[in-house]
């Protein structure tokens, strides 16, 4: 037990310093990842065929391939790219993949009747979507975003492949340099457990905030 | 005369190899009733849903107040008007569904002060004024801040009529507005429509409601198979329908 807290107290430093590597990662992913997704589940749905055709490609390569594999080629293929920055670009595009889809089926979901009760008021298809579908799709949006997002924030792991000291990265290092295995992990895992359930909590009350307006 | 406030032209609707309405010509004047009636799938819904292009016409030509809805003839094809045009013609004609489609996450006010404000840039408190005022004239003055869900079929039917009333529409479309109600609820939204009708309101509506046609309709349209069967006065067609396929429907239903 005294080996094991004399431990933990050894990694935790650099284990923290690497967890906020990890967060950075996923919430900036995350925060561009949505907007992306957005864009183009409203460019699947639009009428242009381009458009569409466009945003189908993207989200049928990026949902189609391994994430490894995206992480990889943008590191490997744009040479003036670091690790970090290849990782973060793989994982933006990957889960605004995702998250078009979450948004696509949201929308589709929402009643015919709302849109055309919105233009029969003489409202354009933009603000339709945007004050009368849109706020709709937030409540069926949430759990499978959650899932989306607490899958991105595991897969960042995957930036270790490329260099970047993120938690796993650097737990697997003290592993290497300590041979101590559960004493490690046993932290690493904590510290993902800390951010997934954060996140479910988070949805969980916003859910319940979304519900009570009837 | 006075100029026609809707004119229909030769209009065919097709859904795929479907022909769901086989030439309609129809003309409206300004503050009259026109009720539709008809068995399901004559049409009559989809023949509503046209004229506010809510169905694009396959064939044919909508006029509102003399100006083609949604399209233009240009050189003997017809092409799709700019989406804002559209929009604004579309502020001039009021929709009730049978479904109601109230916007279930604004109250009974916000469903009716959404449109003038997005559309006609209406001040806020101005059109909550105005808001108000149509919810008191449909008898839910005191519901305003209600969700949909937390009104009953024949509450929401009306705050859908006060929501389309609110963008001072100079036509009102009504697509089976009680169809979907419980019956002791369908009271309430007819007489709503009654009133609407006695201050002047043009108004076209597809129904089942016999009572309500012979009672407020100025003229009765009878659609089946695509087309106009017959039309005549209430008091003519329910007491002296001259088609058979007329006699046939109304020995059905009343």
């Amino acid at each position: 037990m005294s080996q094991f807290i004399e431990h933990s107290i050894t990694i935790l430093p650099a284990l923290l310093t690497a967890l906020l590597k990890t967060l950075q990662l996923a919430v900036i992913s995350a925060v561009l990842g949505i907007p992306l997704g957005l864009i183009a589940s409203l460019a699947r749905i639009s009428k242009s065929r381009i458009a569409g055709l466009i945003a189908g490609g993207y989200v049928t390569l990026f949902r189609g391939t391994p994430l490894l594999l995206q992480v990889l080629f943008f590191w490997g293929f744009f040479s003036q790219l670091d690790g970090f920055q290849a990782a973060l670009i793989a994982f933006t595009l990957n889960s605004g993949a995702y998250t078009a889809e979450i948004i696509r089926a949201a929308i589709q979901s929402i009643d015919k009747g709302q849109m055309e009760a919105a233009r029969s008021l003489g409202m354009s298809y933009g603000q339709a979507m945007r004050r009368i579908i849109l706020p709709q799709t937030y409540r069926r949006l949430l759990p499978p975003m959650v899932n989306e997002l607490a899958a991105l924030t595991k897969d960042t792991s995957l930036a270790m492949s490329v260099g970047v000291v993120e938690l796993l990265k650097q737990s697997q290092q003290f592993v290497s340099r300590t041979a101590i295995v559960g004493g490690t992990y046993i932290w690493t895992a904590i510290f993902y457990l800390i951010i997934v359930v954060a996140l479910t909590t988070l949805a969980n009350r916003l859910e319940k905030k979304l519900e009570a307006r009837g | 005369m006075e100029q026609p406030i809707i004119q229909i032209k030769g209009l065919h609707k097709y859904f795929g190899q479907l022909e769901v309405l086989k030439g309609i010509d129809l003309t409206i004047q300004k503050g009259e009733v026109v009720v539709v009636i008809g068995p399901s799938g004559s049409g009559k819904s989809t023949l509503l849903r046209c004229m506010n292009f809510l169905e694009v016409p396959t064939q044919g030509h909508i006029l509102f107040m003399g100006e083609e809805v949604g399209q233009r003839e240009v050189n003997g094809k017809l092409a799709r008007l700019p989406e804002s045009v559209l929009d604004k013609q579309r502020t001039h004609m009021g929709m009730v569904f049978q479904r109601f489609n109230l916007f279930p996450h604004m109250t009974a006010l916000q469903n009716v002060i959404e449109a003038p404000i997005q559309v006609k840039g209406m001040e806020k408190a101005k059109a909550e004024e105005l808001g108000r005022s149509l919810l008191q004239r449909v008898g839910l003055a005191e519901k305003a801040d209600q969700y949909p869900a937390f009104l009953s079929g024949g509450q929401q039917q009306r705050v859908a009529i006060a929501r389309a009333l609110a963008m001072e529409p100079d036509v009102m479309l009504f697509d089976e507005p009680t169809s979907a109600l419980d019956p002791e609820l369908v009271g309430e939204v007819l007489q709503v429509m009654k009133d609407l009708a006695q201050e002047g309101m043009t108004m076209v509506v597809v129904t089942h409601e016999m009572g309500f046609a012979k009672e407020v309709g100025h003229r009765v349209l009878f659609m089946d198979g695509g087309v106009v069967v017959e039309e005549d006065k209430p008091e003519a067609i329910f007491s002296n329908p001259k088609h058979p396929r007329t006699r046939e429907f109304l020995a059905k239903v009343l």
